[in-house]
C-alpha cells in the first residue's frame, strides 16, 4: 500500500488552491507521501492546453461581468467550470506507483468516480473515445490532469450539488453536452460532505492508498 | 555533449503527443531537471524536462505541432 495523506481544502480561491497543488508536487518529489486534495472552488472558468474561444457560447466581458474569473493553466483538456457544490479532487500522485501510464491513470479516475456514483446508486459509464464520466447522456464529471517527473496534479471534477445553469456560458470539454450532477439524478439528496467520504475510500481501493496523518 | 531531448513513452496506446509550451527559447542555458517543454494528449499536459545541463540549441517541433513518441524535440548542447 502506499501512503498517503487526505487534504481537504473546503472552499478555496482557484489561484490559491493552484499554488498549494505546485507545493505538494514539489513536496512529493522530494519524497513525501502522496496526497489527496479535496477543495470546492467559487465559480470560476479553467482553460486547459486544448481550449478553443469557439467553446465559448457567451461574450468573455459578459462572464468578468458575473464575477467568474477565466484562467488559462497547463493541464490537458478544454474549458470547463468550477463552482460551490461540485467536488473537485487533486491528486498529487507518484505515477511511478502506477505504472507510467497517462491513459491507464485517467481510466483509473473515471473507475472511482463510477465507483462513488455506484454507492449513490447511480450508473456512471464512459462513452468510448472520450474522458469523463456520463449518466445516461449526461456528463456528471471531467477529468484533466498535469504530470511533472511523473507526479500529477490537476485531476477531477465531480458534479454533486452545483448550479448547473452556469454551464451555460461554454461548451464544456467543447463538446455540445448537458451536465448533471450527483443532487438532480438523486432528486435533491447527496450531501458533498458524505461524497467526500465515499470519494476517499473509492481512492483507497482504485489506487492501493493507505491513510496517514 | 550534446542531449537530444525525446518525448518520452506515456503509457499503452499513445502514439504521439501535441507541443504546447516551449518553456525555453534556442540559446537559453538550462539546468538538469528543468521541464523543458509541456506535451499534450487529449486529457493530459505533460512536462518533458532535461536529463543534462546546457544551453538550448535547437527546438525540432514548434508549438502546435505534433511529435511522435520518441522522436527528439530539441538539442541541448
Amino acid at each position: 500500500m502506499y501512503p498517503c495523506q487526505l487534504i481537504d481544502l473546503g472552499l478555496i480561491d482557484y489561484a490559491q488552491a493552484y499554488q498549494f497543488q505546485k507545493d505538494c508536487v514539489q513536496k512529493v518529489l522530494n519524497g513525501e507521501p502522496q496526497k489527496l486534495i479535496f477543495c470546492e472552488h467559487p465559480a470560476v472558468l479553467t482553460l486547459g492546453r486544448m481550449s478553443k474561444d469557439s467553446n465559448f457560447l457567451w461574450p468573455k466581458e459578459e462572464i468578468q461581468k458575473e464575477n467568474i474569473k477565466i484562467l488559462p493553466i497547463d493541464r490537458g483538456g478544454e474549458v470547463t467550470l468550477h463552482a460551490p457544490g461540485q467536488l473537485v479532487v487533486y491528486p498529487i500522485f507518484n505515477l511511478n506507483h502506477y505504472g507510467k501510464d497517462l491513459k491507464a491513470f485517467l481510466h483509473r479516475l473515471e473507475e472511482v468516480i463510477i465507483n462513488v456514483l455506484k454507492d449513490r446508486g447511480i450508473e456512471g459509464r464512459r462513452i468510448d473515445g472520450k474522458t469523463g464520466v456520463w449518466v445516461e447522456r449526461d456528463k456528471i464529471a471531467s477529468l484533466g490532469v498535469g504530470v511533472k517527473k511523473w507526479i500529477s496534479f490537476h485531476g477531477l471534477s465531480l458534479n454533486v450539488s452545483n448550479d448547473l445553469e452556469l454551464y451555460r456560458m461554454i461548451r464544456p470539454c467543447g463538446m455540445d453536452i448537458r451536465m448533471t450532477s450527483i443532487m438532480k439524478k438523486c432528486n435533491g439528496h447527496g450531501a458533498p460532505l458524505d461524497i467526500r467520504t465515499i470519494m476517499w475510500h473509492s481512492f483507497k481501493a482504485e489506487f492501493n492508498l493507505q491513510e496517514i496523518e | 555533449m550534446s542531449q537530444e531531448l525525446k518525448l518520452p513513452e506515456l503509457g499503452d496506446g499513445i502514439q504521439k503527443a501535441v507541443v504546447a509550451v516551449w518553456h525555453y527559447q534556442v540559446g537559453d542555458r538550462i539546468k538538469a531537471g528543468d521541464d523543458v517543454v509541456e506535451v499534450v494528449t487529449d486529457k493530459a499536459a505533460f512536462s518533458v524536462s532535461a536529463e543534462q545541463s546546457g544551453k538550448l540549441e535547437q527546438i525540432l517541433v514548434a508549438q502546435g505541432q505534433e511529435a511522435a513518441i520518441g522522436q527528439t524535440l530539441a538539442v541541448i548542447a
